[in-house]
């Protein structure tokens, strides 16, 4: 099988970097990196300090001034150890994607083939870069009006200079290019240096060229990423490499209030990872058809079929009719849920016996995907009604602020009820992808254990926002304490799971079927 | 209709009066200097020996600053056109980062004309006949021969 051999020999490559992984990181793995230490981070630095969890990956956030700092102290540290100007060190330290070492290593080494790589060959031409000239024609335009003003860098290849600023113009606004924009003349590789480009830049694209330049810098490393937020300006930095992330899901938390993955750039996914995100996603578009009447906001009753529709993001639910209470996702009785018959998140494998022919296997692979598709699907709706929940009952707290005795501080746990809510259903949803993947080994009992403490705490502690507001404050020891537990349960299953990566402990199916 | 600027008349006079070998340019409407009729002679040396392909060059406004682009209209059977209704091509110089605004029209009907020589396995937009090629190349002459034959222009 095609599929085993991947996964095997994915972690017997990956093992080298075992070590690195699990020993976690150190302050020194940064170096490389040529931060000042000693400024701008302190902030960042008693974040990170605080006790991490196993599941936790370090990281730190840059501002556009970080950025441009860094840059600034590396090129100077470097052109002095080149003998280089500013200019040529940036085109040279941009060559090396910012790789100090590397650079400085091959320069030493073979400065002339460095020099070329790098688009700053040696010139036999030492000619001014802007000439007016007569008797010349323009190889780009044609034109051939004398005098006529010219432009070329080092490598002699003159056009007219609005050919030349058009040229580069285009580059900056259509294509984003500022660090490696090549000469005009065909097949030219030399780069038009940064001196040349503030010439021919016109006015109002400065400050985007700039910015092009500034971008090249988070661009080439490995270890920085911008942050996806829309109009977030932060870059984040965090260690964890391509290769890595079958082992770790590397979630980071920008300053603008934004958790992504490191890896993918998506949403905060744990405890999946990104491969596994990537192929669910994948599938569930595939299949949005299939799976569209689930997301439907009204069930019937399994007792007596009156129409119930959810309005809050609990799942416990009770028929206004005849006062059933049952559980949203798996339609079964709600008693049973919390005890040790409780099974609403696994997904019971019918015996070999009864899935013998293909159409039978293929209503089973099906099945299985809904079980865990209605459930990933109802996390994501209900954490949206938990919010309208709590935006609601916000206004009316402000509304008693206002009115009665009620402090800021007194409403505060309302606030880290509902981040927790939102927090743990958007790992409980992550979960079910992680389960639809997941070969059954002796782990997956403690993982479907750990889910379902999640899930039965996540409940308990959306049910109690579903209350009467005038009931909330009498709540609010309750509260606090479910809320408490519930960020617990995440800790637990999400510790259990990353050990579990880390190790390879783990099996995924390779495709969807889960048999 | 914007007039012709002197780079696409020039461009044009010299590839139509002295075409690359196995080559015609000529435009599609008299009256219109941006979009060219090319016709190639498959080369002797190759499965296409034999077939003619028509080649159709559109030449964006902001020419020669962005590459021109060109499409088969003649169904060939060859990794770097796309078999489709668009006849898509891919080649290394008309790619963003690769076209440069003294690139010329005629080195990209010499790079067609040397694809058809050599394809490009490596970088294909018909991933199947990159594979016969490299894996059933009796398999593969034999199809592009057919298709030669059955739609020249
Ligand atoms: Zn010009
Ligand atoms: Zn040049
Ligand atoms: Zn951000
Ligand atoms: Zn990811």
């Amino acid at each position: 099988m095609e599929s085993e051999d991947d996964f095997n020999s994915a972690r017997s490559t990956d093992d080298e970097m075992m070590d690195d992984v699990e020993s976690g990181y150190s302050d020194d793995d940064f170096d490389d990196l040529e931060i000042g230490e000693e400024e701008g981070f302190d902030a960042h630095d008693k974040i990170t300090a605080t006790q991490k969890q196993s599941y936790e990956v370090e990281f730190k956030v840059w501002t556009p001034k970080d950025i441009d700092e860094a840059q600034l102290r590396l090129i100077n540290e470097v052109k002095d150890v080149l003998g280089q100007s500013p200019e040529a060190t940036a085109i040279l330290l941009r060559y090396s994607r910012w790789n100090r070492e590397k650079l400085i290593e091959q320069y030493m080494d073979n400065q002339a083939a460095v020099l070329e790589g790098a688009g700053l060959g040696e010139s036999n031409s030492t000619e001014a870069r802007v000439q007016t000239l007569t008797g010349f024609t323009c190889d780009i335009c044609c034109d051939d009006t004398s005098p006529m003003t010219t432009f070329a860098i080092k490598c002699g290849h003159r056009f007219c200079i609005d050919c030349y600023k058009t040229y580069v113009n285009a580059k900056v606004t259509d294509e984003a290019e500022a660090a490696r924009i090549k000469c005009p003349a065909d097949q030219c590789n030399r780069i038009v240096d940064n001196k040349s480009m503030e010439l021919l830049v016109p006015d109002n694209l400065t400050d985007r060229y700039h910015e092009l330049l500034v971008r090249t810098y988070v661009d080439d490393l490995e270890n920085l990423k911008w942050c996806p937020a829309p109009n977030c300006e932060f870059a984040i930095q965090c260690k964890v490499k391509a290769k890595e992330l079958k082992k770790v899901v590397p979630t980071v938390h920008c300053d603008c209030g934004h958790d992504f993955c490191f890896g993918c750039a998506y949403n905060d996914h744990l405890p999946a990872p990104c491969d596994l995100v990537k192929k669910w996603v994948k599938k569930c578009e595939d299949d949005s058809e299939t799976a569209n009447w689930i997301s439907a906001n009204t069930k019937e009753c399994p007792k007596c079929a009156s129409t119930i529709e959810k309005n809050g993001g609990c799942n416990h639910m009770t028929c206004r009719k005849c006062k059933h209470e049952f559980c949203w996702m798996c339609m079964g009785v709600w008693s049973e849920h919390g005890t040790s018959w409780y099974n609403c998140n696994r997904f019971e494998e019918k015996s070999g016996t009864e899935a013998r022919d293909a159409q039978a296997k293929s209503r089973q692979s099906l099945e299985r995907y809904l079980h865990y598709y209605n459930r990933y699907a109802n996390h994501e709706q209900s954490a949206k009604l938990d919010k309208d929940i709590y935006v609601k009952t916000e206004k009316k707290m402000t509304q008693l602020q206002n009115h009665a005795q009620l402090s800021w501080i007194e409403v505060q746990f309302l606030d880290s009820a509902s981040k927790a809510l939102q927090r743990c259903r958007q790992t409980l949803k992550w979960t079910y992808a992680f389960a639809f993947y997941l070969e059954r080994n002796n782990l997956t009992e403690i993982f479907e254990d750990n889910q379902k403490d999640l899930e039965m705490a996540v409940e308990n502690l959306s049910e109690l926002f579903e209350k009467p507001t005038d009931q909330l404050e009498k709540m609010k020891v309750e509260m606090m304490d479910k809320t408490a537990y519930c960020n617990k349960r995440r800790i637990i299953l999400l510790n259990d799971t990353a050990d579990n990566l880390r190790k390879s402990r783990h099996a995924f199916w390779s495709n969807d079927l889960g048999a | 209709m914007a007039a012709p600027n002197k780079r696409v008349l020039k461009e044009f006079s010299d590839c139509s009066t002295n075409p690359p070998p196995g080559c015609k340019v000529s435009l599609v409407d008299e009256a219109n200097f941006k979009e060219w009729n090319v016709l190639i002679d498959g080369p002797a040396n190759s499965p296409y020996a034999g077939g003619r392909f028509k080649v159709n060059f559109v030449l964006p406004d902001d020419y020669p600053f962005k590459p021109p682009v060109v499409t088969f209209k003649t169904k060939i059977y060859h990794c770097n056109v796309t078999n489709d209704a668009t006849g898509s091509v891919c080649i290394a110089m008309l790619k963003p980062d690769a076209w440069k605004p003294a690139s010329m029209c005629k080195q990209v009907i010499e790079a067609i004309r040397g694809l058809l020589i050599v394809p490009n396995v490596d970088d294909p937009l018909e991933l199947e006949i990159a594979t016969q090629y490299k894996e059933n190349r009796v398999e593969f002459d034999k199809k592009a021969k057919e298709w030669t034959k059955k739609y020249r222009a």
